[in-house]
């Protein structure tokens, strides 16, 4: 079973092509690290995914299932399965830090405060925010809000989570925490997910450490080397609409296609 | 050609949209808490200039109608002349304008900024329908608050034309009142409620088409809200002519 499937998708805004006979896999458990220039469709991509966007031919399959002529209300059991991390965060600014990362469990009937309450702290706790629990979207820095919009599609446990540049814009430290989080859901909760990115740097870290169960049920990180490759996180390189390479990292980087040697310098 | 091809699609989805803003009452999930503070924000919110509009209404009408009166020898019913235009015409609409004024430009300024901030598409995401967590609240509010808002502005419209009355042309108090509730029978009481209602559903629903209609960033927002205003402004004078050319024909 395959989490997410693209078949010949096109797409055009009033004319403009974005998407080109755009046809792509994503396995349960991998992560696609989907890199482009600006307006390349990276995020018309995601939308898809979430039924946000529809294609205007072709067509997208999460879990096999064929969503691209689904209703607003047939794709509601579709989007339960899938946390969503908007480019500019997205937060609901008329709502406090809790109750954005709470609005899932209320949208689907959680009623008990503790029980909300508790979900909330932790999610908080895996980007390293529970300080700001209280605090409005206005009231934090870009960087913030950003770590608040992970936390806020981690809530659920969805097994496809999409990343649109989760750490742009952040630190190194921090970018490296979102990083390690994410490989923790990749290898450890076989979450299966696409990551947009401009940061070749969170890609490349992505791409070469795996997480593994310590003795105490805490996560390591290990680096591949040359007897272990992993082989579940692949690139993929948009170009105008068309995918310009797709495959793991070590060949990415041996590409002579001059783009990719432009993109990647 | 295209601007009328345009404008039947425009009325096209401000149709559905209201079609889906009205079943939505019928299916759940529904968003009373929402709901409750919608009408708090349009009712309570917009009470104070409501109130200002209808009295400054009222007085200028005392003052204007006794003017024209005194030429038939007919001051004395002021207090009737007041109340007739307050609670069948001016009351309604000049609320409804009002509303459209502040709550219409508000509700389509917030659903712009939620759309051009992807607020609205992280909200599908996360599976609520926009038009149950956002459209139909709002449009419950604007539906009942109307109403209840015209009733006060027509109150304080009466009690200002009793005060020019009183003050300014020395009529008697008494006078006044009796002459302004005499002439109040139930079918102006109705469609002085009948107007408020539908000018309240437009307020609400033409604030949400454009709100969420919106494209273009910033300058998009500022763009949805003055045709949300316009259009919302419009569209209450043109519903007035025709509700009251429709009570008039059912009048036995
Ligand atoms: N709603 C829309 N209406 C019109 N054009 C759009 C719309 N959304 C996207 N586009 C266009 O589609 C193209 C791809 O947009 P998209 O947001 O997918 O790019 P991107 O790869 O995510 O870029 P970035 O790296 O800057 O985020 C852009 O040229 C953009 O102008
Ligand atoms: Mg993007």
């Amino acid at each position: 079973m395959s989490a997410i499937r693209f078949e010949n998708v096109s797409k055009s805004y009033d004319g403009q092509i974005v998407l080109q006979n755009f046809s792509m896999v994503v396995q349960t458990a991998e992560t696609k690290v989907i890199l482009g220039g600006t307006g390349s469709g990276k995020s018309t991509v995601l939308k898809m995914v979430a039924g946000l966007v529809k294609p205007d031919s072709g067509q997208v399959l999460v879990e096999d299932e064929d969503i691209t002529d689904l209703t607003e209300n047939e794709l509601q059991p579709i989007r339960r399965k899938i946390g969503f991390v908007f480019q500019e965060g997205a937060l609901f600014d008329s709502l406090s830090v809790k109750e954005n990362v709470a609005y899932r469990l209320r949208e689907n009937g959680v009623r008990n405060e503790k029980e909300i309450d508790e979900i909330v702290r932790e999610v908080l706790g895996f980007v390293g925010l529970e300080d700001a629990i209280a605090k409005m979207p206005a009231e934090l820095s870009g960087g913030m809000k950003r770590r608040v919009a992970i936390a806020r599609a981690l809530v659920g446990h969805p097994r496809i989570l999409l990343y649109d540049e989760p750490t742009a814009g952040l630190d190194p430290i921090t970018s490296r925490a979102i990083c390690e989080l994410i490989i923790k859901l990749r290898d450890l909760e076989r979450v299966s997910s696409i990551f947009v990115t401009h940061d070749l740097k969170s890609a490349y870290t992505m791409a070469s450490e795996f997480a593994v169960l310590g003795p105490h049920g805490e996560a390591t990180f290990v680096s591949e080397n040359d007897r272990f490759c992993l082989i579940n996180t692949r690139f993929l390189m948009l170009k105008e609409g068309k995918v310009l390479f797709e495959g793991p990292d070590e060949t990415l980087r041996s590409v002579k296609e001059e783009y990719i040697q432009e993109f990647l310098s | 050609m295209s601007f009328i091809y345009q404008s039947v699609y425009e009325v096209q989805e401000f149709t559905l949209l209201s079609f889906r803003a009205v079943t939505n009452l019928f299916r759940k999930p529904r968003y009373l808490q929402d709901t409750l503070q919608q009408m708090d924000i349009i009712g309570v919110g917009s009470l104070v200039i409501i109130v200002l509009t209808g009295f400054f209404t009222g007085a200028v009408l005392a003052l204007q109608s006794a003017n024209s009166l005194k030429a038939f020898g007919a001051v004395n019913l002021t207090g009737q002349l007041v109340s007739l235009s307050l609670i069948k015409e001016l009351g309604p609409v000049l609320t409804a304008l009002m509303l459209a004024g502040r709550v219409g430009s508000g509700i389509a300024s917030e659903l712009g900024s939620m759309v051009v901030t992807e607020q609205i598409s992280a909200m599908r995401a996360l599976g609520t329908d926009p038009t149950k967590k956002l459209v139909t609240p709002r449009m419950i509010a604007t539906t009942t608050m109307a109403p209840l808002l015209t009733v006060m502005a027509d109150l304080f419209g009466l009690v200002g034309g009793w005060i020019v009355s009183f003050y300014a042309l020395r009529l008697n108090t008494e006078l006044f009142w009796t002459t302004a509730i005499r002439s109040l029978d139930y079918n102006y009481a109705l469609e002085g409620l009948i107007k408020p209602i539908v000018f309240g559903f437009i307020v609400g629903m033409v604030g949400c088409y454009f709100g969420l209609r919106t494209t273009g960033g910033t300058q998009g927002v500022g763009r949805s809200t003055t045709q949300a205003v316009v259009t919302a402004s419009i569209l209450v004078i043109v519903a007035d002519f025709f509700l009251t050319k429709i009570v008039l024909e059912l009048r036995p």
